[in-house]
């Protein structure tokens, strides 16, 4: 392996979101500002809506919540023509296992999220935007609504914005506790005060979204990278990342690594060299597998270690790069555990809306309970693969196609694990306190 | 495998380092439509004219008054200590849907509670990476420590155990929450001195985050009523820095910008 930081022209991390996230407060308004903070706002308001559109479009930037569409192409499909209002919502509900980049944003420099809001909605032309965040999270939602009152007051949002006539309203939203309500559609649904379950596309949220009306949503780190490419320009983001997957991101490294963390890097860069980084993985360990971007990728092995980490790269092995959550694994971990832990989320969250996920995982899990205990059945595993078929297209949103994943990916790279679940419990293959983190605690602490 | 399909009396415990037999907890096997819904019999409220108000001045922030009703529903447990009754009619009323409505709601989503719940909510992360990492120990030691299992409250009504689903800082794995503020890479020791803590009521800050408020206080705040703590603790974990410390000792930084301002057209017209 060469030295990363010589491997290219390109600096190894690039940190610009999380540039001042070791600042004192770096949360108050005035810190923000003391570093350039709302001067790319100011910019953004001397220019026509359509052009901050076009610059977004031009940098490449796409969305960074997990399905990767261009995001300046998202805000275009926005008929301006329509006469209803336009809305802008921050999809803030990071929820899905392993993520983790999007909580210590808003906690660190909410700032950097309402100024992209601001920019973000009077590029599409509206007039009311909401970050909808989860509610679990206590901290970020207190800074999200200091945040949002500093703006106001510095006359960054509100009516008037800056003496140009542009008003806007945000809403700080707190939700409930339904990793669903990460879906957009069932994030509408959640706005508007129902339970959150998804609706039925088409109509996309850009034609009939919040209130049936024109919707843009966002995830939060897609919109916070909106104010440094409007700083900066688009050449400069794009001079950033690979081919098709421009600029910089957060990668989020947790599970069996000596130092767990986060890390922005321009898109591309390999799980093999990230782990360089965060010192590999912990001592007198080995990784056994990996997740790309979150539960809902196939996981991956230490095969595709040298995979480049940017969307085309992680799609090519069959996986995704979803939110980046590179969730890591020593040889002391059950796949079996570990994929039944996954399931029984997925059942949990499942919203029942449809019937292939709400049956089909709440199935999923007693099986893989029964491999556990080392009780499975013959053909457990066959069964599994065809309940996985039959969710996997058949529901009515990523929710069951995301339960699907890790126990297909998981059966496709580990079967003879599930095969032992038959005889063996996987606590008697895999001893689960040899996984913890506090293994080494005394044992008069743990006893 | 009726032994499976069967959960045990009282067996909240997940299955941890082998040497119990409960891998139950959850109600895994059991029907969410068994657990219990909204208790009718209660019909004493602390809902006043001065909370209307408060509800109704939250459906005022929306452009439809209808998205108010999540925030609305948290302000009612801030008062009430869970979701009541009572609690769904004031919504009901003020925004002008049917009880079955604001109950269909009520009943969706995890974090309002049909039962009453402690002063202190503590949850810990049992999703795959927490649970491997040490969460099912934490877990399973905070059952024993208080003797409660999932979803109960100790006697004394300080402390309500659940375990929760992912809650976004798997990089601090095990992580557990009080009242929803983060208490990072946690152990099963430090979680018994944290709960015996906020048991003996001593004042309890957390890891990132501020003091630890009650979990009624907690609920206003997230019904859109600050309590002006958001300056209190870090800006962030340590974890968090970890790549822009690499990045300061490698001399590593994102381009500069000015090797990309190529036409100069822009920033001419910015100086004016």
């Amino acid at each position: 392996m060469t030295d990363p930081s010589t491997s290219s022209g390109q600096a190894v991390l690039t940190p610009v979101l999380t540039a001042n996230w070791g600042d004192e407060r770096a949360w108050k308004i005035g810190n923000y500002e003391r570093r350039g903070g709302y001067s790319a706002l100011r910019t953004a308001l001397q220019m026509e809506p359509s052009e901050v559109v076009s610059v977004v479009k031009d940098s490449g930037l796409r969305g960074r919540g997990g399905a990767g569409f261009p995001t300046g192409m998202k805000w275009s499909f926005i008929p301006q023509d329509n006469p209803k209002p336009k809305y802008l919502v921050v999809n803030a509900d990071e929820s899905e296992p392993g993520t983790c980049k999007d909580i210590p944003l808003m906690m660190a420099s909410p700032h950097t999220l309402v100024e992209g809001v601001i920019i973000s909605a009077y590029a599409i032309r509206a007039n009311t935007a909401f970050i909808y965040v989860r509610g679990e999270v206590l901290h970020v939602v207190r800074r999200l609504q200091q945040a949002v009152r500093e703006a106001y007051s510095a006359g960054y949002c509100g009516p008037n914005v800056l003496g140009t006539g542009y008003d806007l309203e945000i809403i700080v939203h707190a939700g409930a506790g339904a990793y669903i309500c990460g879906e957009e559609t069932a994030l509408l649904d959640s706005l508007e005060g129902r339970r959150g379950q998804p609706r039925l596309r088409p109509p996309f949220p850009a034609v009939a979204g919040l209130y049936a009306s024109p919707t843009v949503i966002n995830n939060v780190e897609s919109i916070a990278s909106v104010p440094s490419i409007i700083r900066n320009g688009a050449a400069w983001f794009s001079s950033m990342g690979t081919e098709k997957s421009k600029g910089m991101t957060i990668y989020s490294l947790s599970g069996h690594v000596t130092n767990p963390g986060q890390f922005e890097a321009p898109l591309g860069i390999t799980l093999r060299e990230l782990l360089g980084l965060a010192g590999g993985i912990r001592e007198g360990h080995e990784l056994k597998f990996w997740t790309p971007g979150g539960s809902s990728t196939p996981i991956l092995m230490p095969e595709h270690l040298d995979v480049p980490l940017d969307y085309e790269g992680v799609a090519a092995q069959k996986s995704m790069l979803g939110t980046k959550a590179l969730q890591c694994f020593d040889e002391t971990t059950s796949v079996v555990r570990v994929v039944l832990r996954w399931t029984e989320f997925y059942k949990h969250e499942s919203c029942g809306k449809c019937t292939p996920c709400r049956e089909g995982t709440w199935w999923l899990v007693q099986i893989l309970h029964r491999l556990e205990a080392g009780q499975g059945q013959e053909g457990d595993i066959d069964k599994l693969l065809d309940l996985c078929e039959n969710i996997l297209g058949r529901s009515f949103c990523a929710l069951g196609d995301g339960a699907t994943s890790p126990i297909s990916s998981a059966i496709k790279y580990f079967r003879d694990e599930f095969e032992q679940g038959m005889h063996t419990p996987a606590w008697e293959l895999f001893p689960y306190e040899r996984s913890t983190v506090f293994v080494r605690e005394p044992a008069g602490a743990q006893a | 495998m009726p032994e499976l399909l069967e959960p045990r009396p009282g067996a909240a415990g997940r299955h941890v380092g082998g040497n119990t037999e409960e891998p139950m907890g959850h109600g895994e096997m059991k029907s969410y439509f068994d657990e219990p819904s909204l208790d009718y019999a209660v019909t004493d409220t602390l809902i006043d004219d001065g909370v209307r108000e408060e509800l109704a001045s939250i459906a005022a922030r929306y452009p439809q008054p209808r998205s108010a009703l999540l925030p609305m529903l948290h302000l009612v447990q801030s008062v009430e200590g869970r979701v009541t009754p009572a609690g769904i009619e004031a919504c009901a009323e003020i925004l002008g849907l049917t009880t079955a409505d604001v109950s269909g709601v009520a009943t969706f989503y995890t974090m309002y509670k049909r039962r009453p719940v402690g002063k202190y909510h503590v949850g810990v992360c049992t999703t795959s990476l927490c649970a491997v990492m040490g969460g099912d120990e934490v877990y399973a030691r905070l059952q024993d420590h208080l003797g409660i299992g999932n979803d109960e409250t100790t006697e004394d009504g300080a402390v309500t155990l659940e375990h929760l689903e992912c809650n976004a800082a798997c990089d601090m794995a095990p992580v557990m929450m009080v009242n929803w503020e983060f208490f990072d890479q946690t152990t099963p020791r430090r979680a018994c001195e944290i709960v015996d803590a906020l048991r003996a009521g001593e004042e309890v800050t957390a890891t990132r985050g501020a003091r630890v408020v009650t979990w009624q206080q907690a609920e206003r705040v997230l019904a859109g009523f600050p309590d002006g703590r958001a300056d209190e603790g870090v800006t962030s974990g340590p974890t968090s820095q970890l790549g822009l410390r690499v990045a300061a000792e490698r001399g590593w930084s994102a381009p500069d910008p000015n090797d990309f301002r190529t036409t100069g057209d822009d920033s001419a017209e910015e100086a004016k």
